[in-house]
């Protein structure tokens, strides 16, 4: 309850609750560095980037607790110091990035096939909601059953169910060995390699395909990268090479996805993992076991969405494009009812950074 | 001027119980007639009879009907025949369930997916199955098996208890701090609205456009939809698994080592503590050949290829003796390694064993709080003259304190009935939950209180109306409503009969 006396979250309360009252839109943002991300957003600007700090870090819980408004880099900074990490690995995409921000987006980085995606890691958080209230869900614990899961609907709601004042993230060791390889091989042969080594104890924690060469990461206990290295075979990279490779498919930086390459937007397609080569027009960039496909394309966006929707996965424009228009992929009328109806109960007034979702939330 | 918006949007089913009684049974069951085949509905007394209640037996109440269709499209008519009349559903699984989320309504229908049984597909090239409702968890794993795959989450109940109700729960297990609860893995869940409306939440890529569904609906205790098909994550098997057994002459000494397992980086496959009397408890049930001599004693698991296990065991003893262990044993064998477990896993009929009743605490708190919520506990036996036997999920801080009782004596009960919401108070206290993974249900109802204010408890009701606007599914579980909110309530086993005694515990 001391923190609702905090004066930045007191001030952020009033602002809301008036912005409820005469229905003015807030564009709710952290550091800006995702602004690209989502449908285009109207309203006035809403910065959550003074309310910062970490509130509760000790590394045998294996939980912090910061607030939103703290740089993605400078909680990252804390932790390595500590020996641990985020294991989702989550995009920073400009320097500003904020911890508020990366829960909103829900996007995770190279690691994800392999310990989970930012949303497995949400224990906690806390908000204000559109009413001006402040609310916490979850914890800081691991196990916790009390009450919907509102703390993981928060991953990836781009800010349209609230204002985040607090998030309480599960931390990981940071792996004892490392070592990357990489093989030549062809789209569909990746797929099937990675897959089968997805059936296998092996300690793989990132994978890369594109043009031909397949760019594996191994993690964990000195003995199990040892022994992978001895099974897996392929050509060992350096350490510095692959340290700057895996940030390079991390934060977008790699040639590959350089906007002159091929044309066309950046479509994100997440796919079960054995789903076969897209065989669309088009540059393309394979993660997470296969289960997440960049595609730089010029091919109409009904096109894409049909062709993902046919591989059992879902398509969104990711750069680029028109962002007017539905950059995620449409949902079923069914869930759709169900989204309206939770935006109407977090947010009844609709002044959360309407439209960024979708164009109704 | 904002004030009366806020008050206006307040969802009514957030303030009372919402009244039933009005229900025609007759008509209620002349449509579920018209719905199901021959054989899948009950409506005399002595049929209904086997389902009053789930695991938790102190809780019983008897259904208007059973419900036991056979395919989804019956699901889908019996949902909309009682969303038509206005009658509660409470889904069913296995009832292994020890918070009475299963629990029948006296005004609804009991819906059992007893028939939901099979295996539609398993792919172990993507490792992944589509399953029924109403497939054991343990099921899935003798499947995947031949392809040297397994489903990751081991609820103690796992040779009984089916994945619908894992769902439910968001069921946890004795491996969770490596491979997470039920939460982590699955990727998609099929259910029916009580409109009758078919979702599809999740898909078999690893994340799906909008708002995270799939998260909502783990944990939500039927609350929300009924599950008809589950796509479960199947894991690789680990080539071999180990398990350390060490022993402390202090309490708070284990816990310090539990701390220290986890500052030194290493993230074992199992981390659990038992101390003293659960340990003697135990020793005199299975013969377990553990140390009754120490205070406490820490079961640590180490599993992967034997590499990586000689390595890890070899960390982990190192910090054990670092900590002031007094015994170290290394399982030598799977055999070994079974009998280790064997004493932690009959932890629960043992306290059936050696006390006519006990109450079951499911509190979770930061693991450094450990060792002070051991002494408070020991200050409470004292305190109510009642004994406690504890075993703990250790590395991820989930505690199951057993308070003994006898039900026969006067006052005892309400004795361990104070006993037991004091530690779950404490547990909120210690920055903490009430549940960790046994779920709210009825059992816990009233303690949620304490750990939500009444702002968070209106927002799961409008959470639940978005999904179910009638309120008609589950109602008066998992969420207390704001006139509710008085009192603590606990588990029961009663006159020592343990629900399903022949399941492991854990």
């Amino acid at each position: 309850m001391s923190d609702s006396l905090d004066p930045i979250v007191a001030a952020w309360a009033d602002r809301i609750r008036a912005a409820a009252a005469d229905r003015i839109a807030l564009h709710v943002r952290g550091g800006g560095s995702k602004d690209f991300y989502g449908r285009s957003v109207r309203g006035e600007r809403f910065d959550t980037t003074d309310y910062r700090g970490i509130v509760a870090y000790e590394p045998t819980e294996l939980v912090v607790t910061v607030r939103a408004g703290t740089p993605l880099a400078e909680l990252e900074a804390e932790l390595a110091a500590k020996g641990q990490m985020l294991a989702f690995e989550p995009p920073h995409f400009g320097s500003g990035a904020t911890v508020g921000g990366a829960v909103a987006a829900g996007l995770s980085g190279p690691r994800r096939a392999a310990a989970g995606a930012l949303r497995d890691f949400v224990l906690g958080v806390k908000l204000l909601d559109g009413r001006g209230e402040v609310l916490r869900f979850g914890g800081q614990v691991m196990k916790n059953v009390a009450g919907y899961d509102v703390s993981r609907l928060m991953a990836g709601s781009l800010g349209t169910l609230g204002v985040l004042l607090e998030v309480s993230l599960k931390v990981l060791p940071r792996p004892v060995a490392e070592a990357t390889l990489r093989f030549d091989l062809g789209e569909a042969e990746a797929i099937g390699r990675l897959n089968a080594w997805g059936g296998r104890p092996l300690p793989i924690s990132a994978s890369a395909w594109a043009d031909g060469a397949l760019t594996v990461r191994l993690s964990g206990a000195e003995a199990a990268v040892q022994a992978a290295l001895a099974d897996l075979g392929g050509e060992r990279v350096g350490a510095d090479e692959a340290a700057a490779f895996w940030l390079g498919v991390r934060e977008q930086t790699l040639p590959w996805f350089g906007a002159g390459v091929g044309g066309g937007a950046l479509w994100r397609l997440s796919m079960p993992s054995a789903a076969a080569p897209l065989k669309l027009g088009g540059e393309r960039f394979m993660e997470w076991g296969g289960a997440q496909r960049w595609l730089r394309s010029t091919e109409p966006a009904g096109r894409i969405r049909e062709r993902a929707a046919q591989l059992g996965g879902h398509a969104t424009l990711f750069r680029g494009g028109d962002r007017s228009g539905a950059v995620f992929h449409p949902l079923p009328a069914p869930l759709l009812a169900i989204h309206r109806r939770l935006k109407d109960a977090f947010d009844p007034a609709d002044i959360f950074n309407p439209g960024r979702l979708h164009q109704d939330f | 001027m904002p004030e009366t918006q806020v008050q206006s949007d307040e969802p009514l089913a957030a303030e009372h119980e919402a009244d039933f009684a009005a229900i025609d049974k007759a008509r209620l069951i002349e449509a579920l007639a018209r719905v199901l085949p021959v054989g899948a509905l009950m409506y005399d007394p002595e049929d209904l009879r086997p389902y009053e209640c789930d695991g938790l037996t102190a809780y019983r109440q008897v259904p208007l009907a059973v419900a036991l269709p056979h395919d989804e499209e019956q699901v889908v008519a019996v949902l909309r025949a009682c969303h038509e009349q206005g009658v509660p559903v409470v889904a069913r699984g296995a009832g292994t369930g020890l918070s009475g989320g299963a629990l029948p309504h006296d005004r609804g229908v009991l819906l059992s997916l007893a028939r939901f049984n099979r295996i539609l597909h398993l792919d172990p090239h993507s490792r992944t199955a589509v399953v029924q409702p109403g497939v054991r968890n343990l099921a899935i794993s003798e499947a995947a098996a031949p392809h040297g795959l397994y489903y990751a989450p081991d609820p103690s109940s796992q040779i009984a208890c089916t994945i619908g109700g894992n769902v439910a729960e968001n069921a946890g297990g004795v491996h969770c701090l490596k491979y997470g609860l039920t939460v982590h893995n699955l990727l998609r869940v099929r259910g029916v609205t009580i409109e009758g409306e078919i979702v599809e939440i999740g898909s078999h890529a690893l994340d799906s456009p909008g708002y995270d569904l799939l998260a909502l609906m783990t944990g939500s205790e039927g609350m929300l939809a009924v599950v008809t098909e589950v796509t479960v994550k199947l894991t690789p098997k680990p080539v071999l698994a180990q398990c350390v057994l060490a022993a402390f002459d202090d309490v708070i000494k284990a816990g310090d080592a539990v701390a220290a397992i986890i500052a030194a980086g290493i993230i074992p496959a199992g981390l659990e503590m038992m101390d003293q009397p659960a340990t003697a408890a135990v020793e005199e049930f299975v013969h377990a050949g553990y140390p009754l001599g120490a205070k406490a004693i820490l079961l640590c698991e180490s599993d992967g290829t034997p590499e990586e296990v000689a390595e890890e065991i070899a960390r982990v003893r190192a910090v054990l003796e670092a900590s002031g262990a007094t015994e170290i044993r290394v399982s030598g064998s799977e055999a070994e390694r079974l009998k280790f477990w064997a004493g932690r896993k009959a932890a629960f009929p043992a306290a059936g064993r050696i006390s006519p009743d006990y109450f079951c605490m499911d509190g979770t708190i930061p693991r450094k709080r450990l060792g002070e919520m051991l002494e408070a506990i020991q200050a409470m036996e004292g305190k109510y003259g009642l004994r406690c036997i504890n075993v703990f999920h250790a590395g991820d801080g989930n505690l199951h304190p057993l308070i003994l009782f006898d039900a026969n004596r006067p006052g005892e009960t309400e004795r361990a009935e104070a006993f037991g919401g004091e530690i779950l108070e404490l547990s909120v206290a210690l920055g903490g939950t009430v549940t960790g993974e046994h779920g709210v249900g009825i059992e816990k109802i009233k303690q949620m209180c304490s750990q939500f204010a009444s702002a968070e408890i209106r927002q799961f009701f409008r959470v639940k109306a978005a999904f179910d606007p009638p309120g008609l599914l589950n109602p008066g579980k998992a969420i207390p409503t704001l006139n509710r909110c008085a009192e603590y309530g606990r588990m029961r086993v009663s006159a020592g009969h343990v629900p399903y005694p022949d399941i492991p515990r854990f």
